[in-house]
């Protein structure tokens, strides 16, 4: 046994003995401002992140950029001029991260983006997404409504862009699966009613409903359907998978259907599902540091972030040293290159055409079932 | 459409519009008195219907503090002023203490009652008592030593204090929306199309209240005090009648009546903290309908904007706002050819 251990001992400073620099790794989180409730849990998870990831020192540098777009630009700037970084994180909305790709693209730095963002093609080069896109949750609600026979659907989702990019996706994926999205209505979450629009896709008929919008903004329009008798299925999105849905919703939402990331209900999910095991690791570890129902799917994306290095890290550091131009881009390669790899959030697979990367295996449907989500198999 | 289906969107139009006849009304009486272009009056109403929600589940809710700190801003505005002028200690002390005494008993008791889960109508009776001192003391922090400044000015700083409320809403009542229970679940049926209790609530509340304003400015002193104020201010002053204590009332009537709206609209839709401002701002397109002045085509307006929201989201739901907001224009227009508007 002490021969083993001190086998071991040896291998590491083996492996990290011939490293010269440590890897430092600028981080860029709304920690303050109105987006803060999405940066805090993001940078409670890398607070658990270890000090060596394969063998090497990995420093994070975490900077807030107050929910602001300017000040995290002027973050990034600094990660790749004063820090001399070799990857960025960052940022936790869209906004910040928009503002961040010009930057890292510039500096020649792979930025891997905790929020959805969309970037002109010749930024895409350095910029990797950690969040589930909308092809991805849209692809399970599909399935699932072809097992059961739906045939034609109702839209109701929020007059903005996540409305928007859902209702383009949806109907694509639906054309391809003979699903016809046959009334599209539109609300905005400070409506004080949506009687209008129910009453209107109600009369339309269809087999099933689709309602895009998040958190408890998702209830008001739920509710409005049942209330104007519709008997069919319901279906939200990832954005309303929170507690305040059913909080709000009470019985109306009971019996609805619920698209999510495996990340949140990871005991539920069935054995065969790839994310289970590291999903079960994220969720106990982070509650053991921050409190039982603590977890949440944005501290999913840093426990995901460093899957992404211990896989990334071995690979670069073959090629050239930490703090070189070269070692940057052997990181983006390795990104790039690293194949299917098992996340918390699900399964992750980018290429060169695809840096959003989640393949069909990611989303999970969830059923209301007495006030809480259940994973429907 | 059939019938059933245009009962249905009327009847949701219409109860909608009492709400915003109520918010339209409260615009013009505030404009009417201090020529004060009240853009935050639908911030009152995110404060109570969130303030109810929050004693519901037994919180104290963050009214509670606002409050405190509002009325001790004033409190420290008043002794600054008061200072300046030379006044006796005696007097300071008069004037802190009756800034300070409604809200601090009012926050006492609602620290005291929140956990103790009373029935819905005395947490209610208890929101309306939070939220109502807030107009006087917003007036007094930020129209009151601007009382003279032109219309441009004061709509300048409403802008400002909207801003101000949304910003400490989210503070205070955190990001996620509330839904109250119903008053009164019951459900009648009348000709095929649903009319909820809530609704009947609406509609009750919102003419009692009507009625109530036309007593009080018909029937009382001080109801006619601040009729002569909106009329001739100078005027008014002459004849002894305070422009300040006219501003403060109807400030105080202005946050009662927008408490109240977030009392009725609370069970009928979720509402966030920054929810008021889209609210307010249909009754302010319905005060503009009058004028700004008659209380009768404000009534009359806000049913309009209630009716033209409801049909229009059925029509075309993604085209909703623009359509509400777009009927201003020609209204606007044939004002202005009615009625040219004269430079102050």
């Amino acid at each position: 046994m002490k021969l083993l251990k001190s086998l071991i001992a040896t291998a590491i400073v083996a492996a990290t003995g011939t490293a010269m620099a440590d890897v430092n790794i600028g981080v860029t989180l709304s920690l303050t401002g109105p987006a803060s409730g999405l940066g805090i849990p993001v940078g409670n998870q890398f607070k658990l992140w270890p000090q060596t990831i394969a063998g090497e020192k990995v420093n994070l540098i975490i900077l807030d950029d107050a929910s602001d777009p300017s000040k995290g630009a002027s973050n990034a700037r600094r990660f790749v001029t004063d820090d001399k970084v070799d990857m960025i994180f960052g940022g936790s909305i869209t906004t910040v991260s928009v503002a961040i790709a010009p930057i890292a693209t510039e500096a020649k730095t792979t930025q891997i983006a905790i929020s959805p963002v969309g970037v002109p093609p010749e930024q895409e080069r350095w910029l990797f997404r950690l969040p589930q896109g909308f092809s991805v949750m849209a692809h399970p609600i599909i399935e699932h409504m072809k097992k059961n026979g739906v045939k034609t659907v109702g839209f109701l989702g929020y007059t903005d862009a996540y409305g928007e990019l859902w209702l383009k996706e949806f109907t694509k994926q639906g054309e391809a699966a003979g699903i016809k999205v046959v009334a599209a209505e539109r609300f905005a979450r400070s409506d004080t009613s949506v009687t209008p629009q129910a009453l209107k896709l109600v009369s339309a008929n269809p087999d099933a409903m689709l309602v895009v919008a998040s958190g408890s903004g998702a209830a008001m329009p739920h509710k409005a359907i049942i209330e104007r008798g519709f008997k069919g299925k319901v279906y939200q999105t990832h954005a309303a998978a929170t507690p305040d849905l059913v909080r709000i919703g009470g019985k109306d939402v009971e019996g609805s259907y619920v698209v999510s990331g495996p990340a949140v209900v990871a005991e539920q999910l069935p054995d065969n599902h790839p994310s289970k095991a590291v999903a079960v690791d994220f969720v106990t570890n982070y509650e053991k540091a921050y409190g039982p129902g603590s977890r949440n799917q944005f501290a999913g994306h840093s426990y995901d972030a460093k899957i992404v290095l211990e896989k990334i890290l071995p690979v670069a550091l073959k090629k050239a040293k930490p703090g070189t131009p070269e070692f940057r881009a052997a990181l983006r390669d390795a990104t790039e290159t690293m194949g299917r790899t098992i996340f918390s959030h699900g399964v992750m697979n980018w290429t060169p055409t695809d840096h959003n990367g989640y393949t069909n295996e990611t989303g999970v449907m969830l059923k209301v079932v007495d006030g809480k989500f259940v994973v429907e198999k | 459409m059939d019938a059933t289906i245009a009962g249905i969107l009327a009847l949701d139009g219409l109860t909608n519009g009492a709400i915003y006849a109520l918010l339209a009304l409260a615009t013009v009486l505030v404009f009417a008195v201090t020529r004060v272009i009240f853009i935050p009056q639908g911030e009152f109403v995110a404060f109570g219907a969130l303030t109810l929600a929050l004693l519901q589940t037994g919180k104290v809710p963050g009214t509670v503090w606002f409050l405190l700190v509002l009325a001790g801003a004033v409190t420290l505005q008043d002794l600054v002023n008061g200072l300046r002028r030379g006044q006796t200690a005696q007097r300071l002390a008069a004037q802190a203490l009756r800034t300070l005494a409604w809200p601090g008993v009012v926050s006492a008791l609602a620290i005291w009652a929140a956990p103790k889960g009373l029935p819905m109508l005395a947490q209610a009776a208890l929101t309306v008592a939070l939220v109502t001192p807030f107009g006087s003391l917003i007036y007094r922090l930020a129209y009151e030593s601007l009382a003279d400044a032109s219309v441009l000015v004061l709509l300048i700083v409403s802008v400002g204090v909207h801003f101000a409320l949304v910003g400490l809403g989210l503070y205070f009542f955190g990001a996620e929306g509330f839904r109250n229970p119903s008053f009164w679940d019951q459900r009648f049926a009348v000709g095929g199309v649903a009319l909820s209790g809530q609704a009947l609530i609406i509609f009750a509340a919102s003419l009692v209240l009507i009625a109530g304003l036309w007593l009080f400015f018909e029937r009382s002193l001080v109801g006619k005090a601040l009729r002569a104020t909106a009329v001739n201010r100078l005027g008014a002053r002459l004849m002894g009648i305070s422009s300040n204590g006219a501003g403060r009332l109807s400030f105080t009537m202005a946050a009662f009546i927008g408490a109240l709206s977030g009392l009725l609209i609370g069970p009928t839709t979720t509402v966030f903290y920054d929810s008021g401002f889209l609210i307010g701002l249909k009754g302010f397109v319905a005060a503009v309908f009058a004028g700004l002045s008659s209380y009768p085509l404000a009534l009359v307006g806000a049913l309009a904007v209630g009716l033209l929201e409801s049909f229009g989201s059925f029509w075309a739901s993604a085209y909703k706002e623009v359509i509400v907001f777009s009927t201003i224009l020609p209204v606007l227009l044939w004002r202005s050819l009615r009625d040219p508007h004269h430079e102050e």
